[in-house]
């Protein structure tokens, strides 16, 4: 992909975010952070390609374990953002059922 | 020069790996999948009834994203040791590697899972900060390997010149991404530190103001800038180590000279930045999923701080700035004594609201510090077996992120159509018998909407002082709101002051009605 391609996914995917966030209630904002703060952990994937990376071709060995260590610190956020979330959101209920 | 390779070694035995990415377009669409699920998991957001839908889709997003890159990406070597030269012939996975991610990714999960589990309600602005700064030591650390291998990430051209080593030259559009992936992660994870330390307490709520902050500040930029300049002409290691210590000492200073209140902005700000970060490395990956995502959280966060900044009247630049509230907070403790203020107790507060055809409760950090929220919400059901109606208003900035009180009246059961939001209920307090202030100060002071000369004239407040009644619970009359203004609202005839730790004044009433 050219450079150009990249910049109009970004640039469209702004204005993606820009609505779908003004459209959050404020009452989930807490949730919105926790879930933005895992999805923004899809940096994993540089990270996976960092550690993925044949030790020998660059005599990189840093790289790899760069990569690894930040494996580890995505993978907590993904995780942890996630299941955070999950935990904030089943506890928002309606009236009634209760009493 | 950095990353030499033996004259002997083609490029070769990394092609397969990097062509899969590029010649596949079923990696790519993977990836644009990966991205459309993000969109709904924040889309799923709208309402909390479908929140839990949209955060599987995130879960489904992130899934696919991660699957497909070990897939396409997998450790390749030649023999089975995984230390052996390439050579060409005998190349298998590297199994040792694959288990090493494998590894890597479960000792993330675990930890990352336990601490979801355990962590309080009312530490999560910390929580936040602190998975705020891991993204950004990623980032940091992808752009870091990405530096010191560009051959795996496929962003570089492998140079052969006539005298010398062959080497590994970094495309130019890719040396800036990096730079500013760097950049950007490194401000995330320092300045992310500097609120985590603030919001958990194990530093100082009040703004620390170093003299000459802002040339310095300014100084560090510059330097930045000038730095990811220079390393679009040349790629010398020392420039990108640079750049990446400035990037950490400034996200360190912007951060130490904010005071404890102004946290919402803060955390929603480095959630922004956590964002342009991924998307930068996006950029220097050609990764479609990294791109979305990044924009997404960027405008997210872009957007949370603006919501912010607005519902306390202050530019972004102001907040940024820092110092707001360390000094005037001497000078206006000492005339609040003198003034006439009534004084209540729990029987008096719980009679008036037994009484009461409408009860509205404002709460506010200190009912997060006192806890307070599991037994507020046991008045409120004592109260409606009394035939009370009882609502919740709360004001953008109350506690310390967005939204930090509808999730702790969440947490306490208290459904989320009692709770409303200050511009859906400020018209009702007019028609209120009792509005209950629990731990909130500055976002009631009537003197936002009269004293001009008030550090908060202008500010968005709750119209409290309307209500027929105003109970204010307050530890003594001694101290001030953050903002350092003495409150208008506890020398009303209308006011009655509760003095007590929220959490116990509370239980006594709940005691009272009982």
């Amino acid at each position: 992909m050219d450079f150009i391609s990249i910049l109009s996914i970004f640039v469209l995917a702004c204005f993606v975010g820009y609505y779908v966030v003004w459209s959050v209630t404020p009452a989930l904002h807490t949730p919105l952070m926790a879930v933005t703060n895992a999805i923004s952990s899809v940096i994993i994937v540089g990270a996976l390609i960092a550690a993925a990376a044949s030790s020998g071709a660059t005599g990189s060995g840093v790289a790899k374990w760069l990569g690894l260590a930040a494996v580890v610190l995505a993978s907590i956020n993904i995780f942890g953002g996630f299941a955070v979330t999950q935990r904030m959101l089943a506890m928002y209920r309606k009236k009634e059922k209760r009493s | 020069m950095i990353a030499p390779v033996s004259p002997a070694l083609p490029p070769a035995p990394l092609a397969p790996a990097v062509e899969a990415v590029a010649a596949n377009p079923f990696v790519s669409l993977a990836y644009l999948v990966a991205g459309v699920c993000f969109i709904l998991a924040l889309r799923g957001l709208s309402s909390p009834t479908t929140s839990q839908r949209g955060n599987r889709f995130g879960m489904i997003g992130m899934a696919i994203a991660v699957v497909t890159t070990l897939v396409t990406h997998v450790p390749i070597v030649g023999g089975l040791s995984g230390r052996t030269d390439l050579y060409g012939e005998t190349w298998g996975y590297d199994y040792f590697a694959i288990l090493e991610i494998l590894a890597a990714i479960g000792l993330g999960a675990a930890v990352g899972i336990t601490t979801a589990r355990r962590i309080a309600m009312t530490a999560m602005p910390q929580l936040v900060a602190a998975f705020h700064s891991l993204v950004g030591l990623a980032a940091v650390a992808v752009a870091c390997a990405a530096f010191l291998n560009p051959v795996a990430f496929d962003i570089a051209d492998m140079v052969v010149p006539m005298i010398g080593q062959p080497f590994a030259s970094i495309h130019v559009v890719s040396r800036v991404e990096m730079a500013l992936g760097v950049a950007i992660g490194a401000i995330t994870f320092s300045g992310s530190v500097i609120a985590f330390l603030k919001l958990n307490g194990n530093m100082g709520g009040k703004p620390i103001l170093l003299p000459g902050r802002h040339a310095l500040n300014a100084g560090l930029l510059g330097a930045i800038v000038i730095l990811v300049a220079m390393f679009t002409r040349d790629q010398a290691p020392w420039i990108f180590w640079t750049i990446t210590l400035l990037s950490f000492a400034i996200g360190f200073l912007l951060i130490i000279p904010i005071g404890g209140a102004d946290m919402p902005v803060v955390v929603s700000m480095l959630n922004s930045y956590s964002g342009w970060a991924a998307a930068a490395m996006g950029f220097t990956l050609h990764n479609t999923a990294m791109i979305v995502t990044g924009a997404l959280v960027g405008s997210s966060g872009a957007i949370l701080s603006y919501i912010m900044c607005r519902a306390m009247n202050r530019s972004f630049i102001s907040v940024i700035a820092g110092g707001f509230g360390a000094s005037d907070a001497g000078s206006s403790g000492g005339a609040a004594v003198d003034r006439p203020w009534k004084r209540g107790s729990a029987e008096d507060a719980a009679f008036l609201m037994s009484q009461a055809e409408q009860v509205v409760i404002v709460p506010g950090y200190g009912m997060a510090v006192a806890q307070a929220q599991h037994v507020l919400r046991e008045m409120g059901d004592l109260l409606k077996k009394e035939g009370v109606r009882v609502k919740y208003a709360i004001h953008p900035v109350a506690g310390r992120m967005p939204g930090h009180m509808n999730v702790l009246l969440a947490e306490a059961n208290v459904p989320y159509d009692e709770v409303f939001e200050l511009e859906d209920i400020n018209a009702e307090f007019a028609q209120t018998d009792v509005a209950f202030v629990i731990g909130a100060n500055d976002v009631t002071n009537p003197a936002a909407k009269t004293d001009k000369s008030s550090p908060i004239y202008g500010m968005p407040v709750l119209d409290v002082e309307k209500a027929k009644t105003v109970l204010f619970i307050k530890r003594s009359m001694g101290g001030v709101g953050y903002a350092g203004v003495d409150n208008e609202l506890f020398y009303r005839d209308n006011t009655m002051m509760l003095l007590a730790d929220a959490k116990k004044m509370v239980e006594e009433i709940v005691k009272a009605l009982g």
